[in-house]
C-alpha cells in the first residue's frame, strides 16, 4: 500500500458516505406519513382534481427508484429543491445562514482544539495534584452537562445579570445585514462560541490526560528519566510527541458532535445560522430543506474525516513509512 | 473496606435513589401540578423548593415528574439501541467478512451525520412525540456499543472451543448465543448503562428544540424551553434547578456505569 492508494482509498470512502448519506435520507423522506402536497399547501383545500394533476406534475405516481434517479441528478446539478417556508432555492437559503455557522464552529473547533489539549497536558503532568483533581471535576461535570443549559446559564450570567453581552442574534438590530462589521459580528458569536468551547473542551482534555499519563509510566521514559532528560525535554520529545496525534484525531472525530452541539447553541441564542434554520424547518415540515441541510453537514462531516486522515499521513511517520 | 465492596455500596446507594425518583414521580398527580394562580412566580422557599413558574406550578414536583419521563424514555431508547447494538455487532463479528465490510460503512454513516441532526430527521419523518423520538434516539446510538461487542466477538471468532462448536456443525446463532453472549456480557451491561446518560441528554436536547415530547408533558425540555421566555426578565430559578437536577441525575448514571465497570470488567477488575 503506497501514498496515493492510502490518499484513493479514503477518498473513495469518503464519495461512498456521502452516496449512501442521500440513499438514506431519501428513502426516510419517501417512506414518511408526512403528506408533501399538504405540507405544500399549507391551510388551503385542494380538490381530488388539484391533487391528481399535482402529484402527475411533481412525479409523485413514478417508482421511487426513477424518483430516486431523478432526484439524485437534480442533486448533483446543485438542485436541491425548493424551500417551503422560505419559498426559494434550499441551496440560497443554506449559503445565506452557513457562514455564521461556520465561523461558529470553526472558533469553537479551535478553541477547544488548542485549550483542551493544554489542559490534558497539564492535567496529566500534575496528575492527583490539586488542580488536576479540580479540572478533572470539572470536566467530569460538563460532559455530564446538557449544552443548551450550559447557554442558559451564560444568558444569565452575562446578558441579564451583568449585561455585557447581548441576548442574541448575530447582528445587532436594525442594521442592515451587509452592514455588520466584523466586530459586531465576533461580539455576538462570543457567548454561543464559549457555550460550546465548555461543553466540548472534557471531551479532548480527560482523553489527552489519559494519553499523557500512559506515556509518562513507559519504559521509554524512564530510561529517558534514568539517562538525566530533564522534565522540559521529557516533556517536550516523548509526551508531547507521542498524544497529539490520538488529540487530533479525537479532536476530528468531534466533528459532527459540535455540529450537533452548534444547533442547540444557536438556538439559545437565536443565533441566524444552519442550527436555527433545521429546527424552523423540521418544526414546519419543510422536508427539502430538511434534507438539504442534512446532506450538507454530512458532506462538511465526511470531508473533515477526509482531511484528517490525511493529517495523519503527515503528521504519523509510521503510517509513511510503511509504505515507501 | 476494599474497593469491590465500596463499589456495591455505591451501586445501590444510586439504583435506590434512581428508584426513589420512579416512585416519587409516579404518585403526582395531575392535580399537584396543576396551575394555582394564588402561587405564582415564587422564588425558591421551603414550600416550593425550586420556586413556582408563572401558572403557579409548583416547579420541585414538575422536575421530579421531568426526571421520571427521561429515566422511562432513556431507558426503553437505550435497550432498544443496545439491542441493535448487540445484533449488529455479532453479525459482523460471525458472519463472512462482507457482512463485517458493510457494518463497518454503516457505523461510518451514522456517526458522520450529527446525532442530534439524525435524530431531528428521523423524529420528524417518523412523526414527531414520543415515538418518533424513541426510534430517533435508539437508531443513532447503538454504534460505539456495536464497534466493541464486534472487537469482542472477533477476538474468540478464532479460539478452539468456538472453532470445536462449528465442526460439530452448531449452527452460527448457537455459537453467538453460547460462547459468545457469554463473553460480551459484561462489556454489553456497561455499554448499556453508558448509553443511558447519552440518550437522556439528547432527549432533553430535542425535546427542547420542540420536536420530542408534547409541549403537555412534564419533560426537563420542555421546562427549560418554557423558561427562556423569562430568563430576560431576570428569572433565573426556572431555569436553573431543573436543569441542574438533570446534570446531577446524568453525573450519577455516570457513576454507576463506572462503578459497574470496575465490578464486572476484566481488565479492570484484574488491576
Amino acid at each position: 500500500m503506497n501514498i496515493t492508494h492510502y490518499i484513493i482509498k479514503n477518498f473513495m470512502k469518503m464519495i461512498l458516505l456521502i452516496v449512501l448519506v442521500s440513499v438514506v435520507t431519501f428513502t426516510l423522506a419517501v417512506n414518511s406519513p408526512i403528506d408533501p402536497i399538504r405540507q405544500y399547501i399549507g391551510t388551503g383545500t385542494v380538490t381530488d382534481d388539484q391533487r391528481d394533476s399535482i402529484e402527475e406534475y411533481w412525479g409523485l405516481n413514478d417508482t421511487k427508484a426513477e424518483r430516486f434517479v431523478k432526484w439524485s441528478t437534480n442533486l448533483l446539478h446543485g438542485d436541491f429543491g425548493d424551500s417551503i417556508i422560505f419559498r426559494k432555492g434550499v441551496l440560497s437559503v443554506i449559503s445565506e445562514k452557513a457562514g455564521s455557522s461556520l465561523f461558529l464552529m470553526l472558533s469553537t473547533f479551535t478553541l477547544t482544539g488548542i485549550l483542551g489539549y493544554i489542559i490534558g497536558l497539564f492535567m496529566g503532568r500534575f496528575r492527583d495534584s490539586i488542580g488536576d483533581r479540580i479540572l478533572k471535576s470539572i470536566c467530569i461535570t460538563f460532559s455530564a452537562t446538557p449544552t443548551f443549559w450550559v447557554g442558559m446559564l451564560m444568558l444569565i450570567i452575562f446578558s441579564v445579570k451583568l449585561g455585557i453581552f447581548p441576548i442574541g442574534f448575530s447582528m445587532p438590530i436594525g442594521v442592515r445585514a451587509d452592514e455588520v462589521n466584523i466586530f459586531d459580528k465576533i461580539y455576538h458569536t462570543i457567548l454561543p462560541a464559549l457555550t460550546l468551547t465548555l461543553v466540548f473542551i472534557p471531551n479532548i482534555a480527560l482523553h489527552t490526560r489519559s494519553k499523557v499519563i500512559e506515556v509518562l509510566e513507559s519504559d521509554y521514559v524512564l530510561f529517558a528519566k534514568a539517562r538525566g532528560e530533564s522534565q522540559k525535554s521529557i516533556m517536550k520529545n516523548h509526551v508531547i510527541k507521542n498524544t497529539v496525534l490520538p488529540a487530533i484525531t479525537i479532536q476530528f472525530g468531534s466533528f459532527s458532535e459540535i455540529f450537533g452541539g452548534s444547533v442547540l447553541a444557536e438556538n439559545v441564542f437565536s443565533y441566524p445560522g444552519l442550527g436555527t434554520t433545521i429546527v424552523t424547518a423540521g418544526l414546519g415540515g419543510d422536508i427539502p430543506l430538511l434534507l438539504g441541510i442534512t446532506i450538507i453537514i454530512s458532506i462538511f462531516v465526511f470531508i473533515g474525516n477526509f482531511i484528517a486522515d490525511l493529517l495523519h499521513l503527515f503528521i504519523n511517520p509510521m503510517i509513511r513509512e510503511e509504505e515507501i | 473496606m476494599n474497593r469491590r465492596k465500596k463499589s456495591k455500596i455505591i451501586l445501590v446507594i444510586i439504583v435506590a435513589f434512581v428508584l426513589l425518583i420512579m416512585i416519587s414521580g409516579s404518585m403526582i398527580t395531575d392535580e399537584m401540578l396543576a396551575p394555582d394562580f394564588s402561587q405564582k412566580n415564587q422564588l425558591p422557599s421551603l414550600k416550593h423548593f425550586f420556586g413556582t413558574d408563572w401558572l403557579g406550578r409548583d416547579m420541585f414536583l414538575r422536575t421530579i415528574k421531568g426526571l421520571q419521563n427521561s429515566i422511562i424514555i432513556g431507558s426503553i431508547a437505550s435497550l432498544i439501541s443496545s439491542i441493535i447494538a448487540l445484533i449488529v455487532g455479532g453479525l459482523a463479528g460471525t458472519m463472512p467478512k462482507w457482512v463485517d465490510h458493510i457494518v463497518r460503512i454503516v457505523i461510518d454513516l451514522v456517526m458522520g451525520i450529527p446525532h442530534l441532526i439524525l435524530i431531528i430527521l428521523i423524529s420528524v419523518l417518523a412523526g414527531r412525540g414520543v415515538r418518533g423520538l424513541l426510534i430517533g434516539i435508539a437508531l443513532t446510538h447503538w454504534t460505539s456499543l456495536a464497534r466493541i461487542v464486534r472487537s469482542e466477538v472477533l477476538q474468540v471468532r478464532n479460539d478452539h472451543y468456538v472453532l470445536v462448536s462449528r465442526r460439530f456443525g452448531k449452527s452460527n446463532f448457537y455459537i453467538f448465543k453460547e460462547h459468545m453472549i457469554p463473553i460480551v456480557l459484561p462489556q454489553y451491561i456497561i455499554g448499556l448503562v453508558l448509553t443511558f446518560p447519552h440518550a437522556i441528554l439528547h432527549e432533553a436536547s430535542v425535546t427542547f428544540l420542540g420536536f420530542g415530547l408534547s409541549p403537555e408533558a412534564p419533560a426537563i425540555g420542555i421546562i427549560l424551553s418554557e423558561s427562556m421566555k423569562y430568563l430576560v426578565n431576570g428569572v433565573w430559578h426556572l431555569a436553573f434547578f431543573p436543569g441542574l437536577s438533570l446534570v446531577l441525575l446524568v453525573l450519577l448514571i455516570n457513576k454507576l456505569g463506572e462503578n459497574l465497570s470496575l465490578l464486572l470488567n476484566p481488565y479492570l477488575a484484574r488491576e
